[in-house]
């Protein structure tokens, strides 16, 4: 099955695919804080993109609803926070120095290849697009994960986290052409509240121990060395 | 006949190589807002210096002297294979991609050994800078090659082209990622800003005009066309392998003028491109150009995944 | 008719090495020729005078030199009358010699696979015994006796041989140990160094352990077969576990040999220490004995490969493609830097190889030919390019007495033909295009682009990047060898020896490594000359042949279509010498500005150029030790030397640079520990005391009788 006989909406959906994937690449190479969100920013507004084409495609008005959720949510409301809470931490001139970046993006290839590997033969029935596409959700749930524990800035760790949810969020779409209304609204409202709650800690992590790096905070173990 | 539209397509590469690089120089003087020498002034430089008697370095031996000629060589002989305006002439069966990549190489080489031949620090470190830089390079360049060729299932550039332009448009992920990783590549091959500043003489951040510091007179003349040539090389790849459409696809007269007119267009509008980026970005520490590149490798390589992950799966 | 050919080719190499022998027998042989004349009364006047002469003692070194390598030389050419014969006729021969143990017959077959490697080896040899008269007279007779290195050289090439030749498993093994015992002794020829010594003797140790484990292999396949012969070895019939194993005790042994990362640290130790002719041997051909080995044992003996091996091989082979050029780079001794750049062409080979593999487990006869003919063309390119620098780099000792990159310079002035046939070594193994390593690669990319066929998403995924890991060492190889010329011949001469060089004088000398230089060019421009015999190596080892559908088969190679990939060296060719002479004539078309004039080389107005100033070999690979800088054990000291008032002036700057290979301290460094150790513990048995040694035996006696009853 190869792309030249799929139709229009399939070849959109994978170059979208790709794309999210390389946002997430992108993400895990980047030392700065708030280009590390720009990126985050765009990769929501793929999504965005990714949603709206789907309400489109398959006439599903209700997806328009959860298009605008997410761009207002991952493409205006988080970034922005995020960034205000940068600047006011006076963490944008920071840059994290990685190391074994190289190797960390070859991992991340890697990771790639597996997550197509894994999901082979469970989605040997459905269609290839699904496949592809999941494989790439799975990935960009993967470096997510690869981006946490890669970066030591907690900021660094909540666009992890969100790229997690931006992965199964991409999933969702593509696989069951959009969830019901009420888990959508449910899923956005805990990642609001998430978002809101990942600042109020930055600011009782930053208050304890002075610092957002997260290897520090082995200083808040109970018994000195 | 075929033949000789080949040769006549190889001449007017050569003929219009200077001319990108003056319109290249026009764009980036008004984006910068100076006053711009003539679209002609390449011509003119070259046919001073091919007049000039040369003055070569007294330690220097036949490298030196016989490397421009090879070099020219080499780079004519690629023009001759990248479909230009018209694909399916027999040059560009003589050769594929990959050789292409390979001729590069032996301008390179030479190039590399006419700097250390002439016995200075400048000339020891400009090769090695550009043997850095370009074996770096390399590999991201063929991972975006390998991609377009496992997508055409073919090397040969010309019928590379021809399967594009018989499909329909088709949205290729892997094509976007590919596309990026040869711009890279062909900046930082080409020595262009961020990489190396093709307009410096200052001793610390030269890379290519390190080697040829003491070119002088035909030598010179020869080199300057050669980089010309290249730069035009890039741009052409570029511009066919991912936008092929206009270009001819049979011989006769009409078609050959349109693909020239598009050709043309296309080149011209990349050479904004480039001169608006050249214009808004700084150079790069040397050190800091494996990042560059190591991130082209990175896009060729999700191109290649993405060709086998989304596009080619059973 | 055929067999008599490899036969004369082993008998004469065998006979070189006796011929050595007479050295020191000159007065025994002025008696014999005296009884000679007394015999025959009537001989010619002017043959007898002949004789008298060549036997007097100024002659008679020069002329037994002469007349051993004669030999010798002759060995290579009917070795490749016999490589090329069966070749052509793409027959098997086999035969029974009447040697070896009683029931069981020394078993000989000769076919495309061995006729192939016997030309290489017919043509390194050749080049060698050219080579070879001029420069061994640079060895003093007193402290290396020539008869050593005859008698070994004879061996050496007649165990090699054999090793093609042997058609039983015991037979197989007395080659092999004749080929690594005789190499041995001729890496220990200037055995007065002590790095010499270490170095030969890690050679032999390794070189052992290799060939037991390549006995292991065997003995895995001979449990399942009645005897030892390959025939039935053919026939056994091995589960796919026992089948591995089988594989890995063989890649094991053979990649000993072969020099594959991890085991290749013998290589960089006894290349460079061994005679410039004898590394130019052992690089360029008794690595191939190896491949063979493998290629033999897998597709032939076992049968059946599993795309498994193929993977384990690629990605072998990558590792060691990569980590040979990268340790090469950084090598500032020439002879070293030609090792470890073997390790990485072998690499190369192996990584096609494994293509070749997976392609034949997946059910593409075809592109498994490819892979195969890839490998095996590298093989060959390889045999010719790396001996050829290796004979210049002899030439280069031999007149500079210096291997130190960073102590010569200039020469290309000095010895001007030379640094033309070092040149095309280099482009060769530069992989530029018109040269016979270009053609190569570009069969390997060009096996690695098949892939479409291949289900497995992830060797689908796999085999692009080590084809980009490929390219890689290609774009490395050409910097490093960019270093080796740019910093041996161009620029300014950085030490007296270099200065002082002159071109050599024996023809030679020359000859040798320049036909190999125009065997570089002539296959870079008509590889199809070639690759038309591989089609018949191809077709007996995997039973497939490439298609040949283009009109002008011998203008172009089309591997898999002409619409997939074409490559037409000769066009090439008439392209760039059009673009290069229309050039040259037109930009030098009137006498007044065809002249040139020198003038001082730009010093930036400050005077004083000076050789210090240029680049040096480890200045020159700096940009790519610091990006690469986990690559190596890098040991680097600047110390300042100060004076002055409150010591604030630099004196004197020294800089060090110690460069060092990972595995040497990872891997060999625990095993010999442990070895060690362990050694120390069975050490406490020899207590000394002769009551405890009685103590042993009587116990021992116990223990049998008990376990006979």
């Amino acid at each position: 099955m190869t792309i030249e006989n799929q139709d229009f909406y399939s070849q959109a959906i994978l170059s979208m695919a790709a794309l999210v994937g390389l946002m997430s690449f992108l993400m895990l190479g980047q030392g700065r804080l708030l280009r590390l969100i720009f990126i985050f920013a765009v990769q929501g507004f793929l999504l965005t993109a990714t949603t709206a084409l789907a309400a489109y495609s398959l006439n599903n008005p209700h997806l328009y609803i959860s298009a605008f959720l997410t761009f207002v949510l991952k493409v205006l409301f988080i970034p922005w926070m995020l960034k205000s809470q940068v600047i006011q931490m006076n963490l944008h001139r920071d840059l994290e120095a990685l190391k074994n970046n190289t190797l960390v993006m070859l991992g991340g290839a890697s990771l790639m290849v597996f997550s197509y590997y894994v999901l082979h033969p469970i989605v040997q029935t459905s269609s290839a697009v699904m496949l592809n596409a999941l494989a790439v959700s799975l990935s960009v749930v993967l470096l997510g994960m690869l981006l946490m524990i890669s970066h030591r800035q907690a900021v660094a760790h909540v666009v992890g986290f969100m790229s997690i949810e931006n992965g199964l969020f991409f999933a969702a779409i593509v696989s069951t052409q959009g969830m019901p209304m009420v888990v959508e609204l449910g899923v956005a409202f805990d990642v609001l509240v998430a978002a809101v709650l990942f600042g109020i800690f930055f600011f009782h992590i930053r208050t304890s121990i002075d610092s957002l790096d997260v290897d520090q905070l082995n200083r808040l173990h109970e018994v000195d060395k | 006949m075929n033949w000789i539209i080949a040769i006549i397509q190889t001449l007017l590469f050569v003929a219009l190589a200077p001319l990108l690089a003056g319109w290249l120089k026009w764009c980036k003087c008004r984006l910068q807002n100076r006053r711009a020498p003539s679209l002609f002034q390449p011509y003119k430089d070259l046919i001073k210096l091919s007049s000039k008697q040369p003055v070569v370095a007294e330690h220097a031996s036949w490298i030196f002297t016989r490397s421009p000629y090879i070099i020219f060589s080499a780079m004519v002989l690629a023009a001759s294979v990248v479909p230009f305006i018209a694909v399916d002439l027999p040059t560009s069966a003589s050769a594929d991609v990959i050789v292409l990549v390979g001729l590069f190489g032996f301008a390179r080489f030479f190039l590399a050994l006419a700097g250390l031949d002439i016995g200075t620090a400048f000339g020891g470190m400009g090769s090695s800078r550009e043997m850095t830089v370009s074996s770096l390079a390399e590999p991201a360049m063929l991972m975006a090659v390998f991609t377009l060729s496992m997508a055409a299932s073919t090397t040969n550039l010309s019928v590379a082209i021809t399967h594009v332009l018989e499909q329909d448009l088709v949205l290729r992920p892997s094509f976007v990622f590919a596309l990026l990783a040869l711009i890279l590549v062909a900046v930082a091959e080409t020595g262009r800003i961020p990489i190396d500043n093709p307009t410096t003489h200052l001793e610390l951040t030269m890379i290519h005009e390190a080697m040829i510091l003491e070119y002088s007179g035909r030598h010179l003349a020869l080199i300057e066309l050669a980089s010309q040539l290249k730069l035009m090389l890039y741009g052409v790849l570029i511009a066919n392998i991912f936008f092929p459409w206009g270009i001819a696809e049979s011989f006769t007269p009409e078609a050959l003028g349109y693909g020239l007119l598009a050709i043309l267009g296309k080149l011209a509008l990349l050479a904004i491109i480039l001169g608006i980026s050249e214009t808004v970005v700084a150079k790069m520490r040397l050190f800091r150009v494996q990042e560059y590149l190591s991130f082209a490798y990175l896009l060729g390589l999700l191109g290649m995944l993405s060709h086998i992950i989304l596009e080619a799966s059973r | 008719m055929i067999l008599v050919l490899a036969y004369i080719a082993v008998f004469l190499s065998f006979a070189s090495g006796i011929l050595a022998l007479i050295e020191h027998q000159r007065p025994a042989l002025v008696t014999l020729s005296e009884a000679f004349f007394t015999k025959i009364p009537n001989l010619h006047e002017s043959k007898r005078a002949w004789i008298t002469k060549q036997l007097d003692a100024k002659h008679f070194p020069r002329g037994l030199r002469l007349a051993v390598f004669l030999l010798l030389g002759f060995s290579g050419v009917f070795a490749i009358l016999a490589g090329l014969s069966v070749m052509l006729s793409s027959s098997v021969v086999t035969d029974q010699l009447a040697l070896g143990l009683p029931w069981m017959k020394w078993q000989v077959r000769f076919d495309s696979l061995s006729g192939f490697f016997f030309l290489i080896i017919g043509i390194a040899v050749i080049a060698v015994s050219l080579f070879g008269p001029g420069y061994i007279r640079s060895f003093e007779a007193k402290q290396h006796p020539f008869e050593v290195l005859g008698l070994f050289t004879g061996l050496f090439v007649a165990g090699m041989l054999l090793v093609l030749l042997a058609d039983d498993a015991f037979f197989f093994m007395i080659a092999w140990e004749l080929m690594s015992v005789a190499s041995y002794f001729l890496v220990a020829f200037e055995h007065e160094h002590a790095v010499n010594r270490r170095a030969a003797f890690l050679y032999l140790l390794m070189a052992e352990v290799g060939a037991l484990s390549i006995i292991l292999a065997f003995g895995v396949l001979a449990s399942f077969s009645t005897d030892f012969t390959f025939n039935s070895l053919r026939e056994a019939q091995l589960s796919s576990t026992w089948a591995s194993i089988a594989f890995v005790l063989a890649l094991i042994g053979f990649g000993m040999k072969a020099g594959l990362v991890p085991l290749h640290v013998w290589l960089p130790e006894a290349h460079p220490v061994a005679p410039s002719h004898i590394s130019a041997l052992m690089s360029g051909v008794m690595l191939k004995v190896a491949l063979y080995g493998v290629i033999r044992f897998c597709y032939d003996l076992i049968g059946t490969v599993h795309w498994e091996w193929g993977v384990v091989l690629l990605v072998v082979g990558t590792i060691s493609a990569l980590g040979g050029i990268f340790y090469a780079m950084m090598q500032p001794h020439l002879k070293r830097l030609l090792a470890y750049s073997s390790v990485e062409n072998i690499g190369i080979i192996f990584m096609v190889l494994g293509l070749s593999m997976i392609f034949m487990a997946n059910d593409q006869p075809q592109l498994a030919a490819l892979g195969l003919i890839a490998a095996l063309l590298h093989a060959f390119n390889h045999a010719l390019f790396k001996n050829l620098l290796f004979l210049g780099a002899g030439i280069i000792h031999h007149q500079t007495h210096e291997l130190n990159i960073d102590q010569l310079g200039g020469l290309i002035k000095r010895m001007p033909n030379t640094s033309m046939i070092f040149l095309i070594g280099c482009m060769s193994i530069s992989s530029l295009p018109l040269f016979n390593g270009f053609v190569s690669e570009w069969l390997a990319f060009q096996t690695a682009l098949q892939v479409d066929v291949l289900d497995n998403g992830v060797l689908r995924s796999l085999i692009p990047v080590s084809a980009a890991a490929l390219a890689l060492t290609a774009a490395l190889a050409a910097a490093c060898f960019i270093k080796v010329f740019g910093l041996i011949f161009l620029g300014l001469p950085r030490s007296r020896n270099a200065e002082k060089a002159r071109e050599v004088k024996d023809l030679g000398m020359l000859l040798g490594p320049g036909i190999l230089a125009g065997l570089c060019f002539l296959f870079g421009v008509f590889p199809g000359l070639i690759i038309n015999l591989l089609n018949g190596v191809a077709k007996q080892v995997v039973g497939q042949t490439l298609p040949n559908d283009t009109a002008l088969g011998w203008l172009w190679l089309a591997p898999v279509s002409a619409a997939r990939a074409s490559y037409a060296p000769p066009l090439v060719l008439i392209g760039v010498m059009i673009a290069g002479i229309f050039s040259f004539w037109f930009l030098r078309r009137d006498a007044e500005i065809k002249a040139m004039r020198r003038a001082p080389t730009w010093d930036c107005g400050f005077g004083g150029l000076n050789a210090r100033m240029q680049y040096t070999s480890s200045a020159f690979t700096m940009p790519l030790r610091r990006i690469f800088a986990g690559i190596w054990l890098i040991d680097e000291q600047i110390n300042k030397d100060m004076r002055g008032a409150m010591d604030l002036d630099v004196a004197a700057i020294h800089y060090q640079l110690q460069v060092q290979d990972h595995t040497w301290p990872r891997i060999y460094q625990p095993i010999a520990h442990g070895v060690n150790n362990l050694a120390r513990l069975v050490g406490r048995i020899q207590t000394g005391n002769i009551r405890t040694y009685l103590g042993y035996s009587f116990a021992t006696l116990i223990l049998m009788l008990w376990v006979i009853s």
